[in-house]
């Protein structure tokens, strides 16, 4: 099997997660949307390794995870905090870049 | 010490000695300027804490300079003729890289001169001031700016750098401003210190163009250097250095056209009008131009200029002293004329230097006791400066009315009396310059000649009308005429009549002391050179007769319009001349006109191209920023996911270019 | 809508290389059009509690294939992290925010749904485009680099071209662990409650202390929608729940009183109030 197959299989699903993220106005799926394209970069990094032979696509991918689940606390932590004083989960509603 | 010091320098001008560096009693120099320096700072710093005791400090400061001067003048005495040239290195003030300038002073006869001068006339108005200004609430204040001038006047005549002349000359210029608008409560006295402030301004333009101009071709700026290397210079460079001195010159001493500020400054309290705007700080134009000689000596046109503005100046201050009916403007305006003969003398060249400081010195005198005894006459006549509602005082105050009498006699130079000795010099060399040859001793001497005329008039129509003639004013006991104002005339207190007596003294006196073996001239020679004597176009005892004739003719034409015969209290019309005079020959409105005005019209249209062009050009760009701002902000609609949208979009067009190279 | 294409993307992609045999191709071939699927699922699903399941199942399928590529660690740690750790607090953030909460179908910004889906579509085209045209994808495989186990291998390359990567990602995560707590904290703005300050407030307030009486109790009627009678005989309001007074559901004594005087027992409420003086019956 050729291994185009899983990056193009990671491309699809990165492509997914950005349209989620322009779609979708839930803060919790857009995030789930961030996290989908993490994912398959992931898939992509552990795909390289294979090809070229080096676990350092490996170790990437790792270090991805690590700093993922970081992002995905502090993210959520936010979430919460914005849900807490406006009652609403949805991205549209915090538009404060507007003055 | 001070023969291995010697520089090794040439010699400034023929006779003239090269400078040692100081030593011994010299050494205390500093203390002249440091002490009523110091007087200032604490009666400025302390504030109205010291106000029961700051006259006295700043007296006691004045006094310690004069004092101090009075040693070295002592120990100078004692040194021969060609070591009396003292320089006092204090530190070093600004080094910078090849170009290096010490602050020190000179110690040599013409400052030593100016320090007599200034430290004795200095410390009698202040003791004078302090009965003048008694009632004050500002007096201290007013001490701490007399001390203030003192120390700048001191830090002027010391300098031993253009630089640090430079110095001082703004400081007396600072003082001279503070001390006119002494009482700027009250407008015209703020204009008019406003105005001395302005017209100094354009004179030390000059100061600093010509210290620029030594600094370029000499590349330092300290007397030693550049009068020794003044000599190899070119002359055009000397002349155009001589010209800005003599702008300077012209500005700090009233000198045409810089002069219309100087009535103006009567504006301040009468012994500042004595001290600074008589006596001392106008006269820096003098000393500067004498200074400054051996820059003169290769630039014979910028001397003949000195000559020309001071033979104008006379002239005009003498036709302007004519026609004033305010005591202290006349007296200003005989300041001028007698500037514009010390402006004159100083032009003669060498021939006329040691006269120009003669008659500085003796001026100085009695015209300083003339302003205080204007100054006591204001102090009984109610502060009234108006001559024609006086009259008669001399019963009233006899004190002033002897000292005045003094300072009178002396300035229309009455055989045997100071302006005698002095003045007839300078009309004698005036006849002798450029070897008697051309039209140059004609022109100046016959100036200098009917100058003394004229102020011979004018001072006597000053001194007789105050106080001779017809009372012009009321007493309220019917005597004197009904309409005039009520006055109690009584003498001044001790401490006001004392200095002025001193100064009469001098006025009497100091001139004959001066002259007397011709001390004076060779006193000053280690700095002005031994001149050579010339034959004057006239015989001399020829211009001593017209001198003497005029002068009583003056006297005469006075006594008969303002003695004999009722002098009118409301001034006539005048002849156009006259007119003029009492407007100071236009002065005023010939500046506006030429400058005020252009300058006016040239800031409005500079203001109005400001407005228009460059104003316009920020503007219509901000305009056009703005516009697309609002049309791209719709973009900006603080969306996260149409900021995302973006993002993806920059994404996709990157990677399709790179996609597209690619394939 | 963008399967079609990726699906034809990939399947093209196929037909070219046509190596499709092995153990491992049979698995890809069953696990990638899940996770498609399940992704999808994401973009689409109205519930967000279905997006999440469906987040999940892409997840382990992910694990199962770095297991397949040589990846047994990445694998395993995917599933420990992504799938047990990450999506759960996601469901948990669920439940504080709410279950329910789903999306208005109202888009609220004009036209970003097709620019979304455009920008997708070119996005996607794009991606699958550079791989496809990447020239040499031939594997080199890692059975080197996994000689000492795939673990073993990792850690080499971690602790040691990458250990200072590693101290930095370590130091961010308690700082990250920090953030969520400074951000999560919620400052009390007004003093705790009590029971002490409750009981103050009460007190403050002059209303009854004590618990309020309770309703009448009849030989014939004992329900709460009775007052009871006070020591003057007459009844307490305040003995019927409020709820119940309110409503207009509250009986009064009369009738129960009507009921006792038929059958002849019992006595009749005085009428005034008691004063003492009265004789004890």
């Amino acid at each position: 099997m050729n291994l185009s197959n899983y990056l193009v299989l990671a491309a699809v699903l990165f492509t997914i997660g950005a349209t989620t993220v322009l779609l979708r106005r839930n803060a919790i799926v857009v995030f789930m949307g961030i996290e989908l394209m993490l994912n398959a970069t992931n898939l992509a990094f552990v795909t390289f390794a294979r090809i070229h032979g080096d676990l350092t696509g490996q170790v990437m991918a790792f270090f991805v995870m690590v700093v993922a689940a970081a992002e995905v606390v502090i993210g959520l932590a936010i979430i919460v905090a914005i849900f807490r004083t406006r009652r609403s989960a949805s991205v549209d509603d915090v538009n404060l870049l507007k003055s | 010490m001070m023969t291995t010091a010697l520089a090794a320098l040439p010699l400034e001008a023929e006779g003239a000695v090269a400078a040692a560096s100081a030593s011994g009693a010299f050494s205390v120099a500093w203390l002249l300027i440091a002490l009523p320096m110091l007087g200032a700072a604490v009666l400025l710093l302390a504030g109205r804490r010291s106000d029961a005791w700051g006259h006295w400090l700043g007296v006691l400061a004045s006094g310690s300079a004069f004092v101090v001067g009075a040693v070295l003048w002592f120990a100078m005495m004692g040194l021969p003729a060609d070591e009396r040239v003292q320089d006092l290195h204090l530190f070093s003030w600004i080094p910078a890289g090849a170009f290096s300038l010490d602050a020190g002073l000179r110690v040599d006869p013409l400052s030593l001169a100016f320090v007599l001068l200034v430290t004795f006339v200095g410390t009698l108005i202040h003791v004078y001031s302090v009965a003048y200004m008694e009632h004050d609430t500002d007096r201290r204040r007013f001490f701490a700016y007399l001390n203030l001038f003192v120390a700048a006047m001191l830090l002027l005549v010391l300098a031993d750098s253009y630089v640090l002349l430079f110095v001082g000359w703004e400081g007396v210029g600072l003082a001279s401003y503070l001390l006119i608008g002494f009482w700027n409560h009250e407008m015209p006295n703020a204009v008019a210190a406003k105005k001395a402030f302005v017209a100094n301004r354009v004179g030390d333009i000059g100061m600093i163009v010509a210290i620029g101009l030594m600094f370029a071709t000499f590349g330092a700026t300290d007397f030693s250097s550049v009068f020794g290397r003044a000599e190899g210079a070119g002359e055009g460079l000397l002349t155009a250095t001589g010209l800005m001195l003599l702008l300077a010159a012209t500005g700090k001493s009233a000198q045409f056209p810089l002069q219309s500020w100087l009535g103006d400054a009567m504006a301040g309290p009468t012994p500042v009008s004595a001290l600074i705007h008589a006596a001392t700080m106008v006269t820096a134009g003098v000393y500067l131009v004498v200074r400054s000689a051996p820059v003169y000596a290769g630039a014979p046109t910028a001397l003949l200029v000195v000559a020309i503005v001071g033979a104008i100046t006379l002239l005009f201050g003498a036709i302007v002293g004519c026609a004033k009916d305010d005591i202290k403007k006349t007296l200003a305006a005989s300041t001028m004329s007698q500037i514009g003969y010390m402006m004159l003398a100083a032009g003669l060249g060498p021939i006329g230097y040691a006269f120009a400081i003669f008659h500085l010195l003796t001026h100085g005198f009695f015209k300083a006791g003339m302003f205080l005894g204007a100054g006591s006459v204001m102090h009984g006549m109610g502060d009234s400066v108006d001559m024609r509602r006086f009259g008669g005082l001399s019963r009233y105050m006899k004190v002033t009315w002897l000292t005045f009498a003094a300072g009178w006699l002396a300035i229309i130079g009455f055989p045997g009396l100071s302006g005698f000795w002095s003045k007839d010099k300078i009309i004698e060399s005036a006849y002798a310059v450029a070897d008697g040859e051309g039209w140059q001793p004609w022109v100046f001497g016959t100036v200098a000649l009917v100058g003394a005329g004229i102020t011979a008039f004018y001072m006597s129509r000053l001194f007789f009308m105050t106080f001779h003639g017809d009372k012009r004013w009321s007493d309220g006991h019917g005597e004197g005429p009904a309409d005039g104002p009520v006055r109690h005339p009584h003498e001044s207190p001790r401490l006001m009549t004392v200095p002025m007596a001193i100064l009469a003294v001098g006025s009497v006196a100091l001139g004959g002391i001066l002259a007397f073996g011709d001390s004076f001239v060779t006193w000053l020679e280690p700095v002005t050179g031994h001149a050579e004597h010339h034959e004057p176009v006239l015989p001399i005892w020829l211009i001593m007769v017209l001198t003497f004739v005029l002068v009583i003719a003056g006297v005469f034409l006075a006594w008969r319009q303002y003695a004999a015969a009722p002098v009118a209290v409301v001034p006539p019309r005048g002849s156009v001349l006259t007119r003029a005079a009492r407007k100071d020959l236009y002065q005023d409105d010939v500046n506006e006109a030429l400058l005020m005005l252009p300058g006016q019209y040239l800031t409005r249209s500079l203001v109005y191209g400001d407005r228009q062009l460059v104003d316009g050009a920020a503007t219509g760009l901000a305009r056009v920023v703005a516009g697309s701002g609002e049309i791209v902000r719709r973009v900006q609609n603080g969306y996260v996911r149409s900021y995302a949208s973006t993002m993806v979009a920059g994404i996709v067009a990157l990677t399709a270019v790179v996609l597209a190279f690619q394939i | 809508m963008t399967t079609p294409l990726g699906l034809a993307a990939v399947a093209t992609g196929l037909a070219e290389t046509g190596r499709t045999s092995g153990g491992e191709a049979t698995l890809f071939w069953f696990i990638a059009p899940v996770m498609v699927i399940a992704a999808l699922g994401l973009l689409f699903a109205r519930k967000t509690v279905h997006a999440a399941m469906s987040v999940v199942l892409v997840m382990i399928s992910l694990a199962i294939l770095y297991v397949a590529q040589e990846a047994p660690f990445l694998g395993v740690v995917q599933v420990i992290v992504y799938t047990g750790a990450v999506m759960m607090l996601f469901l948990f953030v669920l439940m504080l925010v709410g279950v329910d909460s789903s999306d208005s179908l109202v888009e609220t910004i004009r036209g970003q749904r097709w620019i979304g889906a455009l920008l997708g579509l070119g996005l996607g085209a794009v991606l699958v485009g550079v791989v496809l045209t990447a020239a040499d994808l031939a594997p080199a495989g890692l059975v080197e680099a996994n000689a000492d186990s795939n673990p073993v291998g990792v850690a080499r390359v971690i602790f040691s071209d990458y250990v200072f990567a590693l101290e930095v990602v370590g130091t961010l995560l308690v700082v990250a662990a920090l953030g969520a707590l400074v951000l999560t904290h919620r400052q009390r703005l007004t003093r705790q409650v009590g029971q002490k300050e409750r009981a103050d407030a009460r007190i403050a307030a002059g209303t009854v202390l004590t618990p309020l009486p309770a309703p009448g109790v009849y030989a014939r009627s004992n329900a709460m929608d009775v007052p009871a009678l006070g020591p003057d005989g007459r009844p307490l309001e305040s003995s019927v729940p409020r709820v119940l007074r309110i409503r207009g559901q509250e009986r009064s004594v009369a009738e129960v009183h009507a009921e006792i005087g038929a059958e002849g027992v019992g006595s009749t409420p005085p009428e005034r109030s008691i004063t003492g003086e009265e004789e004890v019956r």
